[in-house]
């Protein structure tokens, strides 16, 4: 649990500079399965170019996995390339498994008497409770404190999908879908539902990317926001991957945040009917 | 039960009937292929309630081994497997069997009209292959029937004919 909670922390550190830049995803290689001892292989990675491996992996400590019943599992043979990161499971339950990344932190920027600009924590520092107050100041020049999370999804179901994994945290921006998400299918069109540490919030910008990008001219991306509802239609345009982000801003944070963020990530399948 | 169900044909002998037909029966053909690596397909055969979405699974032609591998490719078959496979344990008595090499195949549906209630319904084959591909072809019937007639559906790819007589 502490250690869990150290990863964490750590990859705040991580995440807000890499996600300027590049997209995290995580691709199982079947979403739907049937049998009594299936098998799945799954690969993480940091790229830009969706779904194809050529950047940098997405490390294993930073992502879990939970068991319908809602236990831990276990990634199995897992190895890590040089642009991806790979591991087996084993679904010895029915029901729906989900792989998650998971994290949450503080972070703040100021400008000190000299009128340097600072920032807490500092790229590659780790910081321990107790840091934030002994290492940002209460008053400064431009001082700026945001909260801010990010959570990761993908789902993987052998036999009749479950909901235990679908369960809200209630914590960070996160995805409740009208259909579940191991049963999507073309012409069959979905309301996602997006909630901040658990209420439905509009103005969340969503951006919905189909798997081929190297085989066509453009993104062929969908850009949704929310509706006042926190709503957002989906009309899958073709059967196959794809990868899904969402992100929300605004200022009703906790002291001593000002600002709250939240980003939220999932890859999804769609099958033809 | 299966007295009473070996009686009627007798009873209806007795009376003169040429032979007792069931009342709903399939024909399906699992066409010859012409290829270098061949599995015989998995087939599901089901009907379904257009309005109450409540499926009966009239057969299910798989690869039953000793150790499930089978059940893998189940999923294959994906609207069977959405609609009905993926809530069930395999294998299922009276409806789960092996799979057929090609030919043409006579299915009596009488265990899945036994429980049938009154409304609209279609019938489904869908079948799946190895190396190959998937096909999926249907029928619309009411039930109960009114009169003796025999629809058929063609298949162009993993399935041929598709016959189903309907004998109230």
């Amino acid at each position: 649990m502490k250690f869990k909670q150290f990863l964490a922390l750590g990859l705040v550190l991580a995440l807000p500079m890499a996600a300027e830049a590049h997209r995290f995803w995580v691709l199982p290689a079947a979403t739907v399965l049937s049998g009594d001892d299936p098998w799945v292989t799954v690969d993480a990675a940091v790229s830009n170019d969706i779904f194809y491996f050529n950047h940098y992996p997405l490390k294993a400590h930073y992502l879990s996995v939970v068991k319908p019943d809602g236990s831990e599992g276990e990634m199995l043979n897992l190895a890590e390339g040089k642009h991806r990161t790979t591991f087996d499971l084993n679904l010895t339950e029915q029901g729906t498994y989900k792989v998650l990344m998971s994290s949450s932190g503080l972070q703040a920027s100021w400008e000190d008497e000299n009128g340097e600009r600072k920032r807490w924590p500092g790229r590659g520092e780790k910081p321990a409770p107790g840091d934030f107050e002994k290492q940002v100041p209460k008053k400064a020049k431009n001082l700026k404190v945001g909260y801010s999370s990010t959570k990761l999804e993908s789902f993987i179901t052998a036999g009749n999908p479950t909901d235990t994994v679908l369960a809200l945290s209630n914590k960070g921006l996160e995805m409740q879908a009208s259909a579940h998400p191991n049963d999507l299918f073309t012409g069959e069109p979905v309301n996602l539902t997006f909630l901040m540490d658990g209420k439905a919030v509009p103005g969340v910008e969503v951006v919905i990317i189909p798997d081929g990008v190297r085989y066509r001219n453009s993104q062929q991306e969908i850009k949704l926001t929310t509706d006042k509802n926190g709503k957002v239609s989906v009309e899958w345009p073709q059967a196959g991957r794809y990868w899904l982000e969402a992100e929300y801003e605004d200022d009703q944070a906790q002291a001593p945040a000002t600002t709250r963020s939240g980003k939220y990530i999932a890859t999804l399948e769609v099958l033809p009917l | 039960m299966s007295v009473c169900k070996q009686m009627m044909p007798l009873l209806l002998a007795g009376i003169g009937a040429p032979l007792a037909a069931a009342q709903l029966t399939v024909d399906v053909a699992i066409p010859e292929m012409d290829v270098a690596e061949y599995h015989r397909p998995y087939v599901a055969i089901w009907v379904q309630n257009i309005d109450s979405k409540a499926v009966t699974n009239g057969a299910v032609w798989y690869q039953i081994d000793a150790d499930g591998e089978g059940e893998k490719w189940l999923k294959d078959m994906r609207l069977w497997w959405r609609r009905s496979g993926r809530s069930l344990d395999m294998p299922i008595d009276g409806v789960t069997g092996p799979t057929r090499k090609p030919g043409s195949y006579n299915v009596n549906l009488d265990h899945v009209t036994e429980n049938l209630e009154p409304g609209q319904y279609q019938l489904y084959v869908e079948a799946s292959r190895e190396v190959g591909g998937r096909e999926l072809l249907h029928i619309d019937f009411d039930w109960p029937l009114t009169k003796a007639q025999t629809l058929t559906a063609q298949g162009k790819t993993e399935l041929g004919k598709l016959s189903v007589t309907f004998n109230p």
